[in-house]
């Protein structure tokens, strides 16, 4: 059985893309009015936290299949997503920390609802990991951790709502919505960069399932040759795992 | 389903009248939680947005309790096994769960708005406005009630349970806390109260309206085995 099929051709696809997009970002948009060098962290900072929500609420639709079907594959699935958008969120917290700075002068700012949305969405996930550790039957585990994935899916979009509605003045954006927004060579630079960090989390998602697969695998064939003694305690891990 | 969820929360009721343990604690931590705010913020009277935040953030915490305690007894007695041997619907028990825990919600904010008034709030709230504060309250309770439930039969089964119980239900109220300040800021204004924003009623309802069909379609799968 091989795990982990095409990686290859993947994470090469996934390399140039990226290399792309900062190619384009750094040298064939143009250099923002207003802010200057510092906006080129918008082709860093904007993609990586649409695709670290968009992790979080397919860890949640991967969580649905699992109470669907009861098996452990989708609950390993939902876990890395959620692990990885996890990842992706700090920095999106970090990068978008340093935006703020450059900009408005301050490392925190609360009128900023994406932002701050963001934060609640963050600390919500924060406590993905704590549940599964803190639940010992491995059954109960995978089901209280994917009934929690859902939640938190939903939660987001009406987080996002609610946190928007609360601030009376928004910011100018540099992605305004409704007037055309970006002009065409940020726009097509800010694509690139957005389809090579989605890349960059599917590669990385389809890798870490993979090294996962082919350790259980491992295990499974250890513990054939060489009895339960062969294979040592699973170690502090609240990893969903795929043999009982 | 309605004879399941009526004796399910007439047992949980009956509970607490004969031996009163959550809603003593949950009122007793709420008037004290206003004790501390009077020292912590050095205020002798709150009005407009810091008294909303004040009451938001009082009945937030002492709702916490509540919802730790939720399936504790039913869960360490056996209650949770003797309704999965029931031939009823699952869904009954998160009926009842929640609507107890609205009825420990609405005894607590009896003495808790009293209090409040008393205590801290400066000028006193008008007979029209509590009205108002009572609709508003209701709707906060009813979100603070399903999430609390679904959250509470979460946190029962873990090993740290008054633990997880804040770090899950606090972000996931967020919401509600908007709201509900946003709402009422209106309501304790110094030049006398206004009318209820509509737009933030209509959040709270959306709020209640999603996460009651999210712990309908979930809670089956909290109480398995």
């Amino acid at each position: 059985m091989l795990y982990g099929k095409r990686l290859t051709a993947l994470a090469l696809l996934t390399a140039v893309t990226v290399t792309t997009g900062f190619a384009l970002a750094f040298f064939y948009a143009p250099m923002d009015a207003d802010q200057g060098f510092m906006q080129k962290i918008f082709y860093v900072h904007v993609p990586m936290a649409i695709v670290a929500l968009c992790g979080f609420v397919f860890g949640g639709i991967m969580a649905v299949q699992h109470l669907r079907t009861g098996e452990p594959r989708w609950d390993l699935r939902s876990y890395v997503a959620i692990h990885l958008a996890l990842i992706l969120g700090v920095g999106v917290l970090l990068t978008g920390s340093i935006w703020a700075r450059a900009s408005w002068g301050q490392w925190w700012v609360w009128d900023e609802p994406t932002l701050v949305s963001f934060l609640i969405v963050f600390l919500l996930y924060a406590c993905y990991q704590p549940l599964r550790f803190s639940i010992e039957d491995r059954d109960r585990q995978a089901r209280y951790a994917s009934v929690f994935a859902i939640v938190a899916g939903a939660f987001v979009p009406l987080n996002f709502l609610a946190v928007r509605l609360a601030q009376a003045y928004v910011h100018p954006r540099v992605f305004a919505t409704s007037q055309g927004g970006l002009p065409p060579r940020m726009a097509l630079a800010f694509l690139v960069c957005l389809v090579g960090m989605a890349l960059l989390y599917v590669t990385l998602w389809r890798y870490e399932i993979a090294s996962k697969q082919t350790s259980f695998r491992l295990r499974a064939l250890k513990r054939k040759l060489g009895g339960d003694d062969a294979v040592g305690d699973r170690g502090r891990s609240a990893a969903p795992s795929l043999t009982a | 389903m309605g004879a399941a969820v009526n004796a399910l929360l007439r047992k949980d009721l009956r509970l607490e009248l004969r031996a009163p343990q959550v809603v003593p604690a949950m009122a007793i931590f709420a008037v004290m939680t206003l004790v501390v705010f009077h020292f912590a913020l050095q205020r002798r009277a709150v009005a407009g947005e810091l008294a909303a935040g004040v009451l938001c953030v009082t009945l937030l915490f002492a709702a916490m309790l509540g919802v730790s305690r939720l399936f504790v007894a039913d869960r360490e007695e056996g209650g949770l096994d003797a309704v999965l041997l029931a031939p009823v619907d699952r869904t009954a028990l998160l009926v009842a769960k929640a609507l107890a825990l609205f009825a420990f919600l609405a005894l607590l904010e009896v003495v808790l708005v009293p209090a409040f008034v008393v205590l801290l709030l400066e000028p006193a709230l008008a007979a029209g406005a509590l009205a108002r504060l009572v609709l508003l309250l209701a709707l906060a309770d009813a979100g603070i009630a399903v999430v609390g439930t679904l959250v509470g039969a979460i946190a029962v089964e873990t090993r740290a349970r008054d633990l997880l119980v804040p770090l899950l239900a606090l972000p996931l109220l967020l919401p509600v806390v908007i709201g509900l300040a946003r709402a009422a800021t209106p309501l304790f204004l110094p030049a006398g109260a206004g009318e209820l924003p509509v737009r933030w009623l209509a959040v709270l309802g959306l709020y209640d309206l999603i996460f009651g069909l999210v712990a309908y379609a979930l809670f089956d799968f909290l109480v398995e085995d």
